[in-house]
């Protein structure tokens, strides 16, 4: 049981970081996508959206390569002075990044279509600059998108389990999610722990869920266009 | 106090080129009119920055905008060129208060002129301050649009047909509001529309867009007087004069105005010492070689003809000086052909209507 709730509080930690690292790389990310016409937008735009098509286990495969101590990402990181990627937390959270990536790019991306132009423009006649109009106009109009994204990349990286087989394995504390904790119960034939686990998950995935809905309708107010 | 706008553009849109030289006065009103198609929105994206690949060169007053020989292209949010769009949307996350805030906080002190209070009272919008602009008529958001332009403290302001999406009663009423403001304030205005109505209404000058290219620019009258360069439809011809309410006949409704060239008398009620603008279109005028009398119309003017223009077409146009103000009439061929009508030639005017400009 106290292993089930470290794998929980894993799970909740990874599930958070990974979040807030994309939000922060997929909104400069999204912000081009949305306005750029340059020809880079096509191929960009199907490589972030390629984990909603892999088999997390080709991603994971890929990602092992990579990060592992002789593959590119995980040498560069080694030579930085980093530790280990591969069978790490660390790892765990550069995989989820890229595996939830178009979770969050996708609805920012199009919140910033919808916003279109104009509002910005004006703003810009009106004396405020480029960052000024991102933080006045553009994320609060897109703020429903916002959140919309915060979840869906939440909730995909809390469900997490090839990738993380794949890179991050089995290590207790450091690497053993939830959905690996609850596959061993099943293994295991453990199905009671299976259940009390799959159960708290679930709560949990409802209670975020229902609490965007919620938020989402009193929002819903202010029109996003 | 801005100086004169000074720009020659350059800038390819897919297929439209763009290629205007204006030069517009430091005050007061210009239109900027043409067809639409004729580059008037492209050319009012440029001045305000919104156009980066534009090239070419923006001077107001001493200060230069663009110089894209020389790599100089200031962005949009330092030229203090306020934008009033077509479509003008109030920031819809923000209450009109807050709408209006915004370009106050941005407004460089030294530029702060108008006062919350006062711009909101003039379009009417002090009711409407504590309202989210998605409950707001189309009307109302316009106004919204033109107080926040104002209060972000432009060096020139700049409205991209702010009335084409409006019904006529809103029309009107807004038409007016702008007219009185302009009067209160020095900024400089580029107000781009397709009607005519509306730059007879409001314009000192005028700028004549056709293909990207600017047609004739130069003084509301002097540019209505020019038959060459079209404003508005042929049946729209025309021409303002500038007039003061001196007498008011109450018993029979009429209005007299004294303007440059001599009396005008109007059926309408008018305030004593008022001045007023007023058209006259060319084909409300007619001819005539001697002084008609005992007729019911009641403006008859002399004049001399100064010019004949499309003197092969149906209906040529006869420019005549009334006491040295221009006017134009237009006549038939035939009428041309016997009163023998050309420069020089004595004759009276007859104006038949006469549209006192609210």
């Amino acid at each position: 049981m106290n292993g089930d709730i470290a794998a929980l509080l894993l799970t909740l930690r990874l599930a958070a970081i990974s979040t807030a690292l994309l939000l922060l790389l997929a909104t400069p990310l999204a912000w081009w996508v949305a306005r750029t016409q340059s020809r880079w937008k096509a191929p960009i735009e199907a490589a972030v959206a390629l984990p909603l098509v892999l088999p997390p286990t080709v991603l994971g495969f890929y990602l092992l390569l990579a990060l592992g101590p002789h593959g590119p990402v995980g040498s560069l990181w080694g030579a930085l002075g980093g530790g280990p990627l591969v069978f790490s937390f660390s790892g765990l959270v550069v995989g989820s990044v890229i595996y939830s990536l178009p979770f969050v790019v996708q609805p920012i991306q199009a919140g910033f279509e919808q916003l279109g132009r104009a509002p910005l423009e004006a703003a810009a006649t009106l004396g405020a600059g480029p960052v000024d109009r991102f933080f006045s106009v553009a994320l609060p109009q897109t703020l429903r998108h916002f959140l919309a994204a915060a979840v869906l990349g939440f909730a995909h990286t809390l469900g997490e389990f090839g990738v993380v087989l794949m890179i991050g394995g089995n290590i207790p504390n450091r690497t053993r999610v939830v959905s690996i904790a609850i596959y061993d119960h099943v293994e295991t034939l453990d199905y009671a722990a299976a259940h009390q686990l799959a159960g708290i998950l679930l709560a949990i995935s409802f209670a975020v869920l229902l609490l965007v809905f919620a938020t989402n309708r009193r929002l819903r107010g202010t029109p996003v266009t | 106090m801005s100086g004169a706008l000074d720009a020659r553009l350059a800038l390819t849109l897919g297929g439209f080129r763009l290629d205007a030289e204006l030069r517009v006065p430091g005050t007061g009103v210009t239109a900027v009119v043409g067809p639409s198609g004729s580059g008037k929105s492209t050319l009012l994206r440029c001045l305000a920055g919104l156009e980066p690949r534009a090239l070419g060169r923006i001077q107001l007053g001493d200060e230069i905008w663009l110089d894209a020989e020389r790599g100089v292209c200031v962005p949009a949010h330092r030229r203090g060129a306020a934008v009033v769009f077509q479509d003008a949307a109030p920031f819809a996350h923000l209450s009109v208060r807050r709408n209006l805030e915004y370009g106050l906080r941005r407004c460089p002190v030294a530029r702060r002129q108008l006062g919350l209070d006062d711009v909101t009272s003039w379009l009417r919008i002090v009711p409407l301050l504590d309202r989210r602009p998605g409950g707001l008529s189309g009307g109302e958001r316009q106004r919204v649009a033109i107080a926040r332009a104002l209060l972000a403290g432009p060096r020139l302001l700049l409205l991209d047909e702010p009335l084409a999406s409006l019904d006529p009663p809103a029309r009107a009423e807004i038409l007016e509001l702008l007219r009185a403001l302009f009067a209160r304030t020095s900024i400089p205005v580029l107000y781009v529309t397709h009607a005519r109505s509306e730059a007879v209404h409001l314009a000192d000058h005028v700028v004549v867009m056709e293909a990207g290219r600017v047609r004739a620019s130069g003084p509301l009258r002097e540019i209505m007087l020019r038959a060459d360069a079209p404003f508005g439809e042929p049946g729209e011809l025309g021409c303002v004069v500038e007039a003061e309410v001196v007498a008011m006949d109450e018993r029979d409704g009429i209005a007299e105005l004294r303007f440059a060239g001599g009396m005008l008398y109007v059926p309408s009620r008018l305030r004593l010492g008022e001045q007023r603008r007023i058209e006259i279109l060319a084909r409300d005028i007619s001819l005539s070689l001697e002084a008609p009398h005992r007729t019911s119309i009641l403006n008859v003017l002399p004049a001399r003809v100064e010019a004949v223009y499309d003197a092969e077409s149906p209906q040529p146009i006869v420019k005549v000086d009334v006491g040295g103000t221009a006017l134009l009439a237009r006549v038939s061929l035939r009428s041309l052909r016997l009163l023998e009508l050309r420069e020089g030639v004595r004759v009276f005017v007859q104006v038949k209507a006469v549209a006192v400009i609210p």
